[in-house]
């Protein structure tokens, strides 16, 4: 070690460098934290699909309802347009933070894509009412076990980031578009747009996988 | 992912920065909208073999995966978003590995058990 030891001790963790970076970008790291978070969520849904993969064959419906008797195209076409839309609304809510647009505008994108979301998963929980209805529920089969793992769960992730949608929206509108609601705008902004990737390997998988 | 423009810039540098990125989004939501018109289309219509179905949706499924990524994470193979490329693709590696082992065992196992 170099003589200036107490600069190297200031620095914390695993690092080389000299200097201590002063509050080296607290943004950027809190980010880079929660795409661990992320990568690791990914990783469980992942885990889910081949669960819902080995779970696709006549032994698995144990005689119960197939993909083909349950899913309906109209359904997971709405579905995925509010999903899509939503993921460009955030965007335009992204760029409105970015080029200061003002407190009005990011609210007013937030807020579309909240009622985006909300779209999405009123027709989410109108799909699992009907499915529950004819008894399509999850201990009917092996196969509907796994569909109940994997959908709902992405259901569940919509309803935590629309949840944190109304959180950052009563934030904005009480303090304005500080540096503290950027930081946690861009996580929740990563977090959005990883839900509708995940949806993409749902809608392919489950449902036209399903019906084809 | 936004990092936020110099304070430096001009108002017609920030005004080209905005439409840029605008267009941006706006090219990925209009790729993501035809990648996913595609397949509900061939599924919809019918009439196509079930293999060429299925590969058609796995394709343009991972390409609008792709797609996402790049014009929604902003995640590409520019120097500052290397490490998070990195992250990811390690991380698709591991799950890779876990899933298509399960999918791997799982068959197998049925196979036997039908066999019996």
């Amino acid at each position: 070690m170099s003589g200036n030891s107490t600069a190297i001790y200031a620095a914390p963790g695993l690092s080389f460098e000299a200097e201590e970076h002063h509050d080296h970008d607290h943004a950027g790291k809190a980010l880079s934290g929660f795409w661990l978070f992320m990568m690791s969520d990914l990783i469980i849904f992942g885990l889910f699909f081949a669960t819902y993969a080995t779970m696709l064959t006549p032994m698995s419906y144990a005689g119960g309802p197939t993909p083909k008797d349950l899913f309906e195209l109209p359904g997971a076409a709405m579905e995925t347009a509010a999903l899509l839309t939503s993921t460009l609304t955030f965007g335009f809510a992204s760029l409105a933070v970015k080029y200061d647009m003002g407190r009005g505008k990011v609210l007013g994108w937030l807020a579309v894509t909240l009622a985006l979301g909300m779209v999405f998963l009123g027709l989410e929980i109108r799909e699992f009412v009907h499915m529950f209805a004819i008894g399509a529920v999850p201990e009917r089969s092996g196969f509907l076990s796994s569909f109940f793992g994997l959908v709902p769960l992405h259901g569940a992730h919509v309803t935590a980031g629309s949840i944190w949608l109304i959180i950052m929206m009563i934030q904005i509108a009480r303090k304005g578009v500080d540096e503290t609601a950027k930081s946690r705008l861009a996580r929740l902004a990563l977090f959005w747009h990883f839900l509708d990737i995940i949806w993409i390997g749902i809608f392919s998988v489950v449902y036209l996988g399903g019906i084809a | 992912m936004s990092s936020a423009p110099k304070t430096s810039m001009t108002k017609e540098e920030a005004a080209a920065a905005y439409s840029h990125d605008i267009k941006g989004y706006l090219t990925g939501f209009v790729l993501a909208v035809v990648l996913t018109v595609i397949p509900f289309g061939m599924v919809a219509m019918g009439g196509f073999g079930f293999g060429t179905v299925i590969g058609t949706i796995a394709v343009l499924g991972l390409i609008q995966m792709v797609v996402h990524v790049k014009y929604f994470l902003h995640v590409d193979f520019s120097a500052d978003q290397r490490e998070y490329l990195h992250l990811m693709l390690f991380s698709l590696l591991l799950l890779f590995i876990m899933a298509a082992g399960t999918i791997w065992i799982l068959v197998n196992l049925q196979g036997r058990m039908m066999g019996m």
